[in-house]
């Protein structure tokens, strides 16, 4: 026992085999059982399939329409909200902010199920307006995720950098436009990044209201239910693409605004 | 006027975010089986709630599910960030780069895979509860490893050199030297933890035992069905599970309010 010693540097080791055995490998495992066919034999059958097939395809546009609609309501009114939290005259705005994200901290479904009663008592039959419905019901559930990020880069922005754009004439809209908006970027891209995803592919949400058309994630859903692992692996394999583009996509976006703030 | 218009804002958003859950929590206490409709005080939802097998079950289940989730994600996390940390930077940009991964795939993604991985490709039994603990694991422990870090980069390093300078071995320079320093992100990474296992029905849906239910999982199914009784325990169970959530937010804003006058007044 005396001659064992504990270097502090492999203490990571446990941490780094349980990511490549349960984080890499089953990636690994997806992207195998989605390009191959039932008898192991490497195919591109099922990839091909989902971007020929019409249904597979709807699928695919509706979800990125719904998760556009919801990005977009978020954006919107979560804005206003971290600006006037970041910027307005509240004192002890993190306990503010806190009332905002402490819905977060409800089980998801429990909070779901209690507006769809309202929305149920406003609307009488929830199957009339699917669309909405879910649109409304992912606001409620996504708008914390967004408030965050964009109320952390609000409050890192210099308000002296705002003051020397009206000091230099501007109004709020080119403030807005000019200063605010761009020193912001990588605030909105990391509240798109929480919110875009889980629209494409929260089904449940679409379950409770009863919104029986599919999204990405009711794609897995159902093939789950059905033991087609090939298929239900290669929705992940292209869902697992489009998260790889985002994040280059992302990264670039994040080291352009990097380097103009170092030239400010 | 401009005054005026922002609290206008705040007070929509507010009223959107809290109005559903504080409506359906007030309408817990009424023997009504939807909104609209008050009939009479009562309180048989609470008393279901407590006394209805299938729902203590779930309830016990989930907490304790929870609870060993975020025992193992603490450990892993807090030892991996410490590791990664003193560690060479190739090993500690690999870890970096594989911990962002389950935060920003899908869950639907992260529980399909483990899903295919243990229980398709090495015939793992769902009803050893392994792969439902694994699973969640693998998707609470990197926003542990994502609260402990900062607290690492913070930290004193010196203090850990003067323990051992003192005579302490690496061990107990770790345990009583760093450990302290680093306590405050293990807590919040803990307390992540248990919120996201509360919260999960994706990963939990792939990887649990067919006859065990999370709360996500539970009430999911239950809006499916029509058994009335079920669901307005539920209600409850929503009116509840707020309660403590103010509770735990309200206690935790003291706590960290008494600690920056602590630290104003050193």
């Amino acid at each position: 026992m005396r001659n064992f010693h504990l270097d502090r540097r492999q203490l990571s080791i446990p941490y780094l085999i349980y990511l490549i055995l349960f984080v890499v490998m089953p990636l690994l495992v997806v992207l195998y059982y989605g390009f191959t066919d039932e008898n192991g034999n490497i195919s591109f059958a099922n990839f091909i399939i989902f971007f020929t097939n019409s249904k597979t395809m709807g699928t695919l546009v509706y979800s990125v329409a719904i998760a556009v609609v919801v990005t977009v309501i978020c954006l919107l009114l979560a804005y206003p909200v971290a600006y006037i939290l970041a910027k307005g005259k509240y004192a002890r705005k993190h306990s503010f902010l806190m009332i905002f994200v402490l819905p977060m901290w409800i089980n998801f479904t429990l909070r779901i199920t209690a507006l769809k009663e309202i929305l149920t008592m406003l609307e009488g039959n929830l199957a009339y307006h699917p669309f909405v419905n879910t649109v409304i019901c992912m606001v409620y559930d996504f708008l914390p995720f967004m408030i965050m990020p964009l109320f952390n880069a609000l409050t890192k922005l210099d308000s002296s950098i705002i003051e020397a754009g009206y000091d230099l004439g501007a109004d709020f809209p080119q403030v807005l436009k000019r200063v605010i908006l761009p020193l912001t970027v990588p605030g909105i891209i990391s509240g798109i990044t929480m919110v875009f995803l889980p629209a494409m592919t929260n089904y449940v949400v679409l379950d409770m209201v009863y919104n029986s058309t599919y999204i990405m994630g009711s794609l897995i859903g159902s093939y789950f239910s059905s033991y087609d692992w090939n298929n239900g692996s290669i929705i992940s394999a292209i869902l697992l693409m489009l998260i790889g583009f985002f994040a280059i996509f992302t990264e670039r976006i994040m080291n352009r605004v990097e380097k103009e703030e170092q030239r400010i | 006027m401009k005054k005026y218009g922002q609290h206008i804002i705040i007070w929509l958003v507010l009223a959107f975010l809290y109005l559903p859950i504080l409506i359906l929590s007030f309408y817990s206490f009424t023997d009504s089986t939807m909104i609209g409709s008050v009939r009479g005080f009562s309180i048989h939802n609470y008393i279901t709630l407590f006394t209805e097998p299938a729902l203590i079950r779930m309830m016990f289940g989930t907490l304790s599910l929870a609870v060993v989730v975020a025992v193992l994600s603490v450990l892993l996390g807090t030892t991996g960030a410490v590791g990664a940390y003193y560690g060479k930077k190739g090993i500690r940009r690999t870890i970096e780069i594989f911990n962002q991964v389950p935060i920003v795939n899908a869950d639907v993604v992260t529980g399909f895979s483990i899903c295919v991985f243990m229980i398709v490709l090495l015939h793992m039994d769902k009803n050893t509860y392994i792969p439902l603990i694994i699973a969640q694991t693998a998707l609470c422990t990197p926003f542990v490893y994502l609260s402990v870090t900062p607290r690492l980069k913070m930290m004193d390093d010196s203090l850990y050199e003067a323990a051992m300078d003192l005579g302490c071995n690496p061990s107990q320079a770790l345990r009583k030297a760093v450990l302290p320093q680093i306590a405050p992100g293990i807590v919040s990474g803990f307390m992540t933890a248990i919120t996201l296992s509360l919260d999960d029905y994706f990963v939990a849906t792939y990887t649990k035992p067919a006859t065990f239910d999370t709360i996500s999982t539970y009430v999911v199914n239950a809006t499916r069905g029509a058994q009335t009784s079920i669901k307005t325990a539920l209600w409850a169970l929503s009116a509840v599970l707020f309660v403590i959530v103010v509770l735990a937010v309200v206690i935790a804003n003291l706590r960290a309010q008494n600690e920056e006058e602590e630290s104003a007044r050193l």
